[in-house]
């Protein structure tokens, strides 16, 4: 499934995973979890490193019934107590959610949400766990303009905090392009570097296996079909 | 008038005291409502992993190991207890190896013990007493010991449910996510399997095993539709339970009707009401949004 894979983040790091469907990059997600261990070779983390998972939105079942809280507050480490915990630990998760701007929210079923406030919530549930390291798959999949640019300026500020990142997405000019650090992937390590220096046409073709353009916008590389495509109408001779 | 409703509810109040009058219906109202509300507190986890089938097989397994315990002569928790336990082992086995579904592997598994217990039954006619109450349930037949066993597991469940609280919930909504949180999920689904047999052994006399499916799954499916929130189904649905429990126990005596036949159709009956209240207000919510 994946081969030769020689990865390593840092401290504070902030990196992106890209690759076309199937390429193995959630099964470096989960490796580098410890939810799978290698056949050949070894994940090393350092000692006493906390990491924490925010999944896809999209595998998350809405119906369950849950409160914003009663998710946020489920990761908390030990088991224990039924019911809201101690006040200590209810002042904990309310903290988490006003940081993330879902204060007022705690007692909302989790599907009255909106989609920004979605993935926010999840991510509320990862930072309770304190992590060192927050793992993130696909955390702009099947969203919109605005709730992108949300979620990354949240991710940023957390950054910032000192919480490093690694995260996967399809989305090359909306999230990848603005990471510090991008690695392509494709059943192995294809390029790892600045995006400026891994988002160039060669190093696309060979991971996605089709020929692109890349722009520059703003000191940013734009990626671009290179045969833009156009469908023709069916069966429409008055249009 | 006023009178007249007094006279009335006082005799109402003589005609429910009546039948406590019995020693064997006040063990079997007690039996019922702790019976009640075990399935529905272990239901909530049946329905929410949608392990109904899982209960339904589970209890048709029971019934084999009931029918060997009563034609080999040993105690029926014993037999029932331990070809339960196998049969759960099994279907994880099976159902571990992807050959076949889980689905698949509980309905091949449990039937199979079912059939030995019918065929036993009909081999062996002097058991056959004792494999008809496991059949149908026999809540009057109750004795002070089957009571102690039901508050038992009642108790250890509720006990396990307040210390894995969070776990269980964690495995629960999410599985994967919770399993490289630090949750042992494995550890966590063998707890559920525990007590879900555990339940179902204790209250297999009671309400039988051709209606204990149906008892893990109507107070929580009940509580479900009426909150959102997991702690609030908790407690709501073996209150839910124990009410089905108890009324259906009165029902019972005064319809003169098999007491597990009545315990589940109040439940129905209650499913249904609040699955039209809801279905019409949320019609109503829709038409008033439509109209706005």
């Amino acid at each position: 499934m994946i081969d030769h894979v020689d990865l390593s983040v840092r401290r504070g790091e902030f990196l992106g995973v890209v690759g076309p469907s199937g390429s193995g990059k959630t099964t470096v997600l989960r490796a580098l979890l410890g939810a799978i261990v290698p056949v050949h070779g070894r994940v090393l983390t350092a000692p006493g490193l906390r990491l924490a998972y925010v999944p896809q939105v999209e595998t998350v079942d809405w119906n369950f019934p849950v409160t914003v809280a009663e998710v946020v507050s489920m990761s908390r480490p030990g088991a224990g107590r039924l019911g809201r915990g101690t006040a200590a630990q209810r002042r904990e998760v309310d903290d988490l959610l006003e940081r993330l701007g879902l204060g007022g929210l705690a007692r909302r079923h989790i599907r009255e949400l909106s989609g920004g406030q979605q993935q926010r919530v999840f991510l509320a549930r990862a930072l309770a766990q304190r992590p060192h390291l927050l793992v993130l798959d696909e955390p702009t999949s099947g969203v919109d303009v605005r709730t992108r640019h949300e979620v990354l300026h949240v991710l940023e500020e957390l950054n910032q905090d000192g919480i490093a990142m690694v995260l996967t997405t399809h989305d090359l000019n909306g999230l990848a392009a603005h990471l510090p650090r991008l690695v392509c992937f494709n059943h192995t390590i294809i390029a790892d570097g600045s995006p400026m220096a891994v988002l160039r046409p060669d190093v696309l073709e060979r991971t996605y296996g089709a020929p692109m353009e890349v722009l520059e916008h703003g000191g940013m590389p734009v990626v671009l079909d290179q045969q833009p495509h156009r469908l023709r109408a069916v069966g429409g001779e008055g249009a | 008038m006023i009178a007249g409703v007094v006279a009335r509810s006082g005799s109402l109040a003589v005609d429910l005291a009546e039948p406590l009058s019995y020693g064997f219906f006040r063990r079997g109202l007690v039996v019922a409502v702790i019976a009640g509300a075990l399935c529905g507190l272990v239901g909530v986890f049946v329905v929410l992993r949608n392990m109904s089938y899982i209960g339904h097989g589970l209890s048709h397994a029971v019934f084999g190991g009931a029918a060997v315990a009563a034609v080999a002569g040993f105690s029926f928790f014993v037999g029932a207890g331990a070809w339960g336990l196998a049969s759960g082992l099994l279907i994880a086995w099976v159902a571990r190896r992807r050959i076949i579904g889980a689905d698949a592997a509980i309905g091949v598994i449990t039937t199979a013990s079912f059939a030995i217990g019918l065929a036993l039954q009909a081999r062996f006619g002097q058991a056959r007493r004792s494999i008809e109450a496991v059949l149908f349930g026999n809540v009057l037949g109750v004795f002070r010991g089957d009571i102690v066993l039901v508050l038992a597991v009642m108790c250890a469940s509720i006990a396990a449910i307040a210390l894995a609280y969070r776990h269980l919930l964690f495995a629960t909504f999410d599985p994967e996510v919770a399993n490289v949180s630090g949750v042992r999920v494995a550890r966590i689904e063998a707890l559920l399997m525990l007590l879900l047999s555990g339940t179902i052994l204790v209250t297999v006399r009671v309400v039988g095993v051709l209606l204990i499916s149906a008892l893990l799954v109507l107070p929580a499916v009940c509580a479900r539709m009426l909150t959102n929130s997991f702690r609030r189904m908790l407690w709501t649905s073996p209150l839910l339970g124990a009410a089905f429990g108890g009324v259906g126990m009165y029902v019972s005596w005064f319809a003169d009707v098999p007491s597990g036949a009545v315990i589940i159709l109040v439940g129905t009956a209650v499913f249904a009401v609040v699955y039209a209240t809801l279905g019409w207000s949320r019609r109503r919510r829709l038409t008033s949004l439509a109209v706005h």
